[in-house]
């Protein structure tokens, strides 16, 4: 073996996660009309209000063209060549976890996520989403004593549907845009969570998305509720397996933080970026909102190593005074990977704060782009912002680009932006082989430390996830 | 330990170091001397592995295995350590941080299990009482926003918390004020025994009063063009360097 092909085998560590669980699944005709949305509707015995709320953002959607505005290239999803529901069979209704079908357990395994060990290790509360249908909620009558609802989004249609009717598209009405009408019109499951006021959710709400059917698309509706003075932080994680064919992800995520409340919602994302030749890969096209009322906060950290194509930008709407924004995110490109990802601070109250710190690193022959606005209102008296846009570049083919929007409709606000590029030095690399730490290890030891500052507002277990993460992204970039 | 025979290298065809010989055994202390540009950080450099430079001649052995077959991580896993003559700044890597991933990854590489975190911050704070150094420097991004001297003394506490069987000083003394100076040689002095070695390279003589040499080298265009004692450094520091120009001329 030639030096070179040792070290392509030593350094291109293949994505871990892929294979496909075989269940056998309730699957829909490929295909999007009136009669797959009613069927899906059906098939989740919702009520006739949440059918007519579907139709109507399908017919919203019908008139809506796909953006391009967005700093990246790929052949556009047939829609009609996608199958809108697929649910695990079930053989009966489940109370327990030795109820869930072992192949679903072995999926889990493989990933590393053995959900006994994460629910007697971290105190975490699963809500795992398989394949659009949740086949395992946990936790949900501890969490119910405090009056906390931790729950999969169709039961909450079922059993709280005053709280979801009341809520579900305010913050990113059907017709907000195109992915988000299309997910408004066939959203199969997702998670759904409210904190009544004045409690503190004692636990982290953890969510693991997993892709599993062959050919599904995955429509995720989330809607986080955290009602006056209370307070929840909210992981979300996600892993899909490899194939050929892409994968479209079009999630939709609202929260609500009313009048002093916060909402702490993290994410590390590792979706199946396609392979070294690009080929494959989901296509992840999500918007995330936040609505944050008088002296809320809402804080969004996100990591973010996979998927082919990401389209992203979770935003707060800063609508209540003294209201606080945050939004720390890591976003890694490899191979031939494109991410056009972001924020929104939309500050409408008086002395509504935001900061952003946005850390982009490419690699490979990928592109990596920062897209964020930050507008202050009319009304948003003593606004104030502050951003850091970050780009760390790995080699001599990639790109790393920064699009900040500034839009400040009142004088007194105070808005700050820094950015910078970087490149891993070969002096840094060398520096740390000279202590004895190989290139690789090198590469994750500086990129860590780059950073460090959206890592260190990840909840702890998620952090040293994301580190890993972060590492195995990276493997092979350099050198 | 080190054995460096005829070596010559260079950087993008430029030929620096022109048949270097140079022997180094455990328990002694060399200095390599030189004016500017005469390939002293080249030296030191190629003996640690950077890949920036070719070696075209020669061969290099230490503790009786080939250099030439090693890449620099591989170099300091066996005991090589260069005291940088410009520290490298990894911005939000902590200084204990990267000293612990140093330690660990050279102790993976013997087999071995990683450090005791308990053992590693008793380590820490007495080497950092060897080389009078405040706590806080730990938690400080690695070299980021730290003076000329910290650097340096940073390279010194990395040396001493690694124990390496052969430390090459590349200019350590430079940027140091006289103070720091005593600091750095009294530290380098405490951690020599019969079984390391360490090599000095420096412009002068200032340093060498504090690590005593027991052999000098003059370098000079990438030749070693006098050997001798710790006198010959004093020579130098008296007649300075034309002396060893005009010397060469006229042989």
């Amino acid at each position: 073996m030639s030096e070179d092909q040792i070290l392509d085998e030593v350094t291109q560590s293949e994505y871990k996660y892929g294979f496909v669980t075989d269940i056998e699944s309730d699957k829909a005709p490929n295909g999007i009309n009136e009669d797959i949305i009613r069927m899906i509707s059906s098939k989740k015995n919702e009520p006739q209000w949440m059918t007519e709320w579907r139709l109507d953002a399908y017919h919203k959607w019908l008139e809506m063209d796909e953006p391009d505005w967005a700093n990246v290239n790929y052949t556009k999803p047939d829609f009609q060549a996608i199958s809108y529901y697929s649910a695990p069979k079930k053989k009966k209704e489940l109370e327990s976890l030795d109820q869930v079908d072992p192949e679903l357990l072995k999926t889990f395994e493989k990933l590393g996520i053995n959900i006994e060990e994460q629910k007697r290790l971290s105190g975490v509360a699963m809500d795992v989403v398989v394949d659009s249908v949740s086949v395992a909620t946990t936790f949900k009558d501890k969490l119910k004593e405090l009056g906390i609802i931790f729950c999969s989004m169709s039961d909450a249609i079922q059993e709280y549907p005053e709280l979801v009717k009341k809520y579900i598209g305010t913050v990113v009405p059907k017709s907000d845009n195109f992915y988000a009408a299309l997910n408004s019109a066939v959203f199969t499951d997702g998670s759904f969570a409210y904190i009544p006021k004045g409690v503190k959710c004692p636990v982290e709400l953890s969510t693991y998305f997993r892709i599993n059917e062959a050919g599904t698309g995955q429509f995720e509706r989330t809607l986080v509720i955290a009602d006056e003075d209370s307070y929840v932080s909210y992981l979300e994680g996600c892993t899909a397996p490899q194939r050929d064919e892409n994968q479209l992800h079009a999630a939709v995520v609202e929260l609500i933080a009313l009048d002093r409340s916060e909402i702490k919602y993290s994410t590390v994302q590792n979706w199946f970026p396609g392979d070294a030749e690009g080929k494959g890969g989901v296509f992840n096209f999500v918007t995330k909102r936040g609505i944050v009322e008088n002296d809320a906060k809402i804080s969004w950290t996100q990591v973010e190593t996979g998927s082919a194509v990401t389209w992203k930008y979770p935003s707060c709407i800063l609508k209540g005074d003294n209201s606080i924004g945050e939004f720390y995110s890591v976003a890694v490109t490899n191979n031939y990977q494109q991410a056009d990802t972001g924020t929104k601070m939309i500050h409408l109250g008086r002395n509504s704060k935001s900061t952003i710190i946005s850390k982009g690193i490419s690699a490979g022959k990928s592109h990596n782009s920062y897209r964020g606005l930050v507008k202050i209102g009319s009304r948003a008296r003593n606004a104030r912002n502050f951003s850091q846009c970050d780009s760390l570049l790995m080699g001599d083919q990639c790109g790393a680009h920064t699009f900040p929007y500034i839009e400040i409709g009142n004088q007194s606000a105070k808005v700050e932006h820094e950015a910078t590029t970087s490149k891993i030095g070969e002096d840094q690399i060398f520096y740390c082989n000279q202590r004895g730490i190989g290139v690789e290890e090198a590469i994750a030891l500086i990129v860590n430390g780059y950073c460090k500052d959206v890592l260190n507002k990840l909840p702890m277990e998620f952090a040293v996830e994301a580190q890993k993460l972060l590492a195995i992204s990276l493997e092979g970039s350099v050198g | 330990m080190l054995k460096v025979n005829n070596i010559h290298a260079g950087i993008e065809g430029n030929e620096i170091l022109k048949g270097i010989d140079l022997e180094v055994k455990p328990g002694e202390v060399h200095a390599i001397m030189g004016p500017n540009g005469s390939g002293k950080s080249t030296l030191s450099s190629v003996i640690a592995g950077r890949e920036d430079y070719e070696v075209s001649q020669g061969s290099m052995e230490f503790l009786g295995k080939d250099l030439m077959d090693l890449d620099p991580s591989e170099r300091a896993q066996l005991g090589i350590f260069l005291s940088f003559q410009y520290p490298i700044e990894i911005p939000g890597v902590s200084v204990s941080n990267f000293i612990k991933t140093s330690i660990n990854e050279i102790r993976k590489s013997k087999g071995q299990d990683p450090m005791e975190a308990k053992d590693m911050l008793k380590m820490m704070r007495e080497k950092m009482a060897l080389l009078e150094m405040d706590k806080g420097f730990l938690s400080r991004s690695l070299n980021q926003g730290f003076s000329g001297g910290e650097k340096k003394r940073n390279e010194i506490f990395q040396m001493a918390m690694l124990e390496p069987k052969l430390a090459i000083l590349d200019e350590t003394d430079s940027g140091l004020d006289i103070d720091a100076l005593r600091i750095v040689a009294n530290g380098v002095n405490k951690l020599k025994s019969k079984d390391n070695a360490v090599v000095v390279i420096t412009h002068y003589q200032r340093l060498l009063d504090h690590i005593v040499p027991d052999f000098v080298h003059v370098l000079y265009k990438g030749k070693i063009v006098k050997s001798g004692d710790k006198s010959l450094a004093l020579e130098l520091e008296e007649k300075g360097y034309d002396w060893i120009k005009n010397d060469l001329q006229t042989v």
